[in-house]
């Protein structure tokens, strides 16, 4: 990056918490139903209604504040934070200021240097979320859609901890695997249930004094924070280089163009005129209630990646992928427990020909058509040399498509390895023997034609003779010459 | 006068409300008077006391998360101004 410049970078991380009904009303969450058909007379803001809070939010708050070892305050207040906006029917957002359900906490990243780096958690509070807005195809008008209003989440801000785009997404990218660990978020940043906001500014490298940030606002992919970041700090630097000031504001990222650029609110748009909901009384979470939750955690993703490399000796790299996701880890551990083949070798497969396949047809871990019983079978033919490593991507390929289990596919397509010594050393003689003109090269010293031989014998027998065999019955037998 | 005519016209426009020009001046006054009351009570000495977030001596009641309310949009939108394809439709709004 700039070695003038100092980037300072905190994230407000909205997660939707993944309860069945809304945060102060018994309406429904579920996503993707008919516009204001699950807003009900609370989420509308009627005249007379009482909120009442999901003692499931309550729950989930405290479980991510313990993964991050937070502290649960015993005490927290709900305020009302007041504005105008056409999909917030009551004219003020249900939130929490001054005493929030969460307090401190901290996360370890891999840092840009490379070192681990802590990154503190100020905060995380509970909120309801708002209506969603459509201007598209209606004339002057626009179209309100309440479903979403009332919906809970937590938002989870850190300390301006951060260094650079590529920090932030790391960070970004932990919380995500922790929400999707605890089970109180379903990830999804296409329906928008975990969505991020950025708080960036620069500084002269040194200075303490923190520069003048612009909040970055519309943030629904890894893949867009890092280029909406990365944008803006060009932007920064260039404004300060030219010789002006950054104005505090919110931006937003334009995707199609990558670029950002100010909202058109006003100023006072930021005077919310916080004061606590009347509607609703202190929450108290007392000491057996949060011992309770501490019982419900779950192994968590950075002590899952110390277990998998210590316990089964695998790579920390493939370790981090395999931990990203709870049930990616548990089909690993699964495949692993199930078949002879190193542990090693049960990564390797699972982070790639396996999530290749997953990719390609746009599947989770948990439609695989593939099960964990099925792919150690496979693996236990590779590991007593039944058949080749090459050999068994076909017959992986071929129990995707539903042909059966590992056994089922040597055999119905005859791939048994060629093991047998004595036929290996046939196929050798005769490949030597239609092949005089590349012999002599390498007797001559061509080592290299080596591959060539092995080719061939392969191409003889389909690929499925031994390949460690095959490479020393034709280095003995060029040798003898 | 402890509030300015600016500082009233401020909190106003947040509020969304228009104060005619020769309101203002008893606007002014009778807000004033509201938070200088007020101001009475910053003065009480209040170290030792737990801050109030509530009148009610008690603590939130929870609700189990379930979903108890169908679909009423029909009838609920039969309040409304407009509404197109079970859309509640408002000026256009922009940002």
């Amino acid at each position: 990056m700039n070695a003038a410049w100092e980037v300072v970078i905190g994230l407000e991380i909205h997660a939707q918490l993944a309860t069945s009904s809304k945060i102060f009303s018994g309406a429904s969450t579920a996503y993707g139903a008919d516009p204001n058909t699950q807003a009900c007379l609370v989420d509308l803001g009627y005249p007379g209604v009482l909120p009442v809070l999901n003692a499931e939010v309550v729950r989930m708050a405290c479980k991510f504040g313990l993964a991050v070892d937070a502290t649960i305050a015993p005490r927290s207040v709900f305020a009302r934070k007041n504005y105008f906006y056409p999909d917030l029917p009551k004219g003020y957002q249900i939130s929490q200021y001054e005493l929030p359900i969460v307090v401190g906490g901290e996360l370890v990243i891999a840092g840009d240097d490379g070192e681990e780096k802590c990154i503190r958690i100020t905060r995380a509070h509970l909120e309801e979320d708002a209506g969603k807005s459509i201007h598209e195809g209606l004339d002057q008008y626009s179209g309100i859609d309440l479903n979403r209003a009332g919906t809970p989440l937590l938002e989870i801000v850190s300390e301006p901890d951060l260094s650079s785009a590529k920090e932030a997404v790391a960070y970004m990218r932990k919380i995500h695997s922790i929400v999707r660990y605890l089970e109180i978020c379903d990830g999804n940043m296409q329906e928008g249930s975990f969505r991020c906001d950025a708080n960036v500014s620069i500084r002269p490298r040194g200075q303490t004094e923190l520069g003048t940030r612009a909040e970055l606002k519309n943030l629904n992919s890894f893949r867009f924070v890092e280029k909406a970041i990365n944008y803006e700090i060009e932007r920064q630097i260039d404004v300060i280089e030219d010789g002006g000031c950054v104005r505090q504001e919110t931006r937003l990222y334009d995707s199609d163009r990558n670029e950002t650029r100010p909202m058109r609110s006003k100023e006072e748009a930021n005077d919310y005129r916080y004061f606590p909901d009347p509607d609703l009384l202190p929450v108290e979470i007392d000491e057996a209630f949060i011992a309770a939750v501490r019982e419900t955690l779950p192994e968590l993703p950075g002590a899952k990646q110390e277990r998998f490399v210590a316990d089964y000796g695998i790579k920390r790299d493939d370790a981090i992928i395999l931990t990203a996701s709870r049930p990616l880890a548990d089909y690993f551990e699964a495949t692993a427990s199930a078949s002879a083949a190193s542990a090693q070798t049960v990564a390797h497969w699972v982070i790639g020909d396996l999530s290749a396949a997953l990719n390609r047809d746009g599947l989770d871990i948990a439609d695989s058509a593939l099960s964990a019983a099925q792919l150690a079978g496979l693996l236990d033919r590779i590991d007593d040399n039944t058949i080749s490593g090459k050999i068994a991507k076909e017959v992986f390929d071929a129990m995707w498509s539903g042909e059966g289990s590992a056994d089922d596919v040597i055999e119905a397509r005859g791939l048994r390895q060629i093991t047998d010594s004595s036929a290996i050393d046939s196929i050798v003689d005769a490949v030597i023997a239609a092949n005089p003109g590349q012999v002599a090269e390498y007797r001559a010293g061509k080592d290299k034609l080596i591959g060539f031989f092995v080719g061939q014998v392969m191409k003889e027998t389909a690929g499925k003779a031994n390949p460690g065999q095959v490479n020393e019955a034709l280095k003995r037998k060029l040798a003898e010459g | 006068m402890s509030l300015s005519k600016d500082q009233v016209q401020h909190i106003a426009t947040l509020a969304r409300l228009t104060i005619a020009e020769e309101e203002m001046d008893d606007v002014v006054g009778k807000l004033s008077r509201i938070v200088d009351f007020v101001d009475q009570l910053q003065a009480a000495p209040t170290e030792n006391v737990v801050p109030m977030a509530h009148p009610l001596n008690t603590c939130q009641r929870l609700r189990a998360d379930a979903v108890t309310e169908g679909n009423e949009r029909d009838r609920i939108q039969a309040n409304a101004s407009a509404v197109h394809d079970g859309l509640y439709l408002v000026p256009k709004v922009l940002d």
